[in-house]
């Protein structure tokens, strides 16, 4: 036996520890997205259900629960960039000399472009903090607040998504991340070895499904501000 | 010269062959005029035609890998047209045949490419980056003597199928050459779940599947990202499945040797 401390440098340095906290903290991030998006469309049961919710996250465990899920979250997603820049960095330098002819078989477009698409998924993360949590330049200092003295988080996300161009932005930005949870759901349960021949197109359909749910519940809401639904 | 099909039996192939003076030359691609090529010829039969032509011309002949000619000994490789072994499904190079391919076509024929195989001359490249893989794990010791009795380690038959599956490996590394990022996973997990699945392979489990993967990282192979251009390109269609189970036995190994 060695210690737990060195086995675990151990497997984080090697190929299939690196994959599996990718994997790991995917799953993680996965969670908050379905989350966050059951969360948000409470927009559509009215005002005061998004702005109880929101103030239900603001004030569980006096305060300290969305500080614990912010740092989860960070923590997930700094390991899940730095981890699979290791990995891709190993990977092209794999293969130092490309092929003259290169022929995709069965890789998925979602599973050849995961780098972009994560890519702006990150500048679209940043983005949406910037907007919506920093409230950076979005005039929503000038919205009254709501009865219980918070911000009007109902107000905010209106004020928010009537803006064509945020909107179009957070639809593109939604789409790339169905794009990369389509190859990631799937891939998430084979590298922690849940898969099996039997649960296989199980596991592929439930990643297609959660990406086109994602995508539909996400995009639902700044559609629903652009056309009046929600007003 | 038209057979009963009206097929032609010769073709006219233009070829596209990578040539390279050894592992640290660039390399480069020579265009060769390919006339006369059976089609009941193999694959390795019509680079075999173009050798003793280059060589009738004084020329130096291409180098490439060949044994057993049967599918079997894992020994040929290329990547033609952008697929290892060929377009021919579950097919080694070597029983690849040129009635695959059609009159006028252009063949592109490339060395499997990954920096653990490097190329020893044009294509024939180094595999031995394996050798060091089994090295790490994938054998199980016994003592030697007289074979033991057979029905003393009883094994059900759906394991017993499950290991020859994985068995079937040959190891020529098509899936490395078609994985985009070099990986040797199908292989590792191929040679390691054999081995994992059978009673004989329990007591070494754990470093097996340990010290595979750490040669396999430390052999320079990229990283599996679950693409699944290694099960498409496996001439002996080896699962994906056995790269879940290697992710298993691996992760569930180093819980074993951290906190046991």
């Amino acid at each position: 036996m060695s210690s737990p401390a060195n086995s675990l440098c151990g497997f984080l340095a090697s190929s299939i520890g690196r994959k599996w906290i990718v994997a790991f903290t995917g799953l993680i991030l996965v969670g908050f997205i379905a989350g966050h998006l059951t969360g948000n469309l409470l927009v559509f049961a009215g005002q005061d259900a998004l702005n109880a919710y929101a103030a239900f996250l603001h004030n569980f465990l006096h305060g300290g629960a969305i500080w614990i899920a912010r740092c989860v979250l960070l923590g997930s997603v700094v390991a899940h960039i730095y981890f699979t820049i290791l990995l891709t960095r190993a990977n092209r330098a794999a293969r130092e000399q490309r092929y003259a002819v290169e022929v995709t078989q069965k890789a998925s477009s979602g599973s050849k472009w995961m780098i972009l698409s994560g890519l702006l998924i990150l500048t679209f993360v940043i983005f949406h903090l910037l907007h919506y949590t920093v409230r950076v330049g979005a005039g929503f200092q000038d919205l009254p607040l709501d009865s219980e003295g918070h911000f009007d988080v109902y107000r905010m996300l209106i004020l928010g998504f009537s803006n064509v161009w945020v909107s179009t932005f957070y639809v593109i930005s939604i789409a790339m991340l169905s794009w990369h949870l389509s190859h990631g759901v799937s891939s998430m349960f084979q590298t922690l070895g849940i898969s099996t021949p039997n649960t296989r197109q199980l596991f592929d359909r439930i990643a297609l499904g959660f990406s086109v749910l994602t995508f539909a519940g996400y995009t639902s809401i700044p559609l629903a501000v652009l056309t009046g639904w929600v007003a | 010269m038209v057979s009963i099909k009206g097929q032609p039996n010769l073709l006219h192939l233009t070829l596209k062959i990578w040539r390279q003076d050894g592992p640290d030359d660039k390399g480069h691609f020579v265009d060769i005029d390919a006339p006369g090529i059976p089609t009941s010829a193999s694959f390795l039969e019509m680079l075999d035609i173009i050798n003793e032509r280059l060589i009738g011309e004084g020329k130096d002949p291409v180098a490439f890998d060949h044994d057993c000619r049967e599918g079997i000994c894992g020994m040929c490789s290329l990547v033609i047209n952008g697929v290892a072994h060929g377009p021919e499904k579950a097919t080694t190079t070597c029983q690849l045949h040129m009635r695959s391919f059609k009159d006028g076509d252009t063949i592109h024929i490339e060395p499997f490419r990954a920096k653990a195989f490097p190329v020893i001359k044009d294509l024939a490249v180094d595999r031995s980056a394996f050798d060091s893989i089994i090295r790490g794990g994938g054998y199980i010791s016994v003592r030697t003597g007289a074979a033991p009795e057979a029905n003393n380690t009883p094994i059900p038959k759906p394991v017993a199928d499950a290991a020859f599956d994985a068995a079937a490996c040959i190891g020529c590394g098509a899936c490395v050459a078609a994985c985009k990022n070099a990986s040797a996973m199908l292989f590792v997990a191929a040679k390691a779940g054999q081995l994992n699945s059978l009673p004989q392979g329990q007591a070494e489990r754990t470093a097996r599947s340990l010290g595979m993967v750490q040669a396999m990282d430390k052999a320079g192979f990229g990283n599996c990202t679950n693409q699944y251009e290694c099960e498409a390109a496996c001439p002996k269609e080896i699962d994906r499945s056995w790269i879940t189970r290697l992710n298993r036995s691996y992760t569930a190994a180093f819980a074993r040797k951290s906190l046991l």
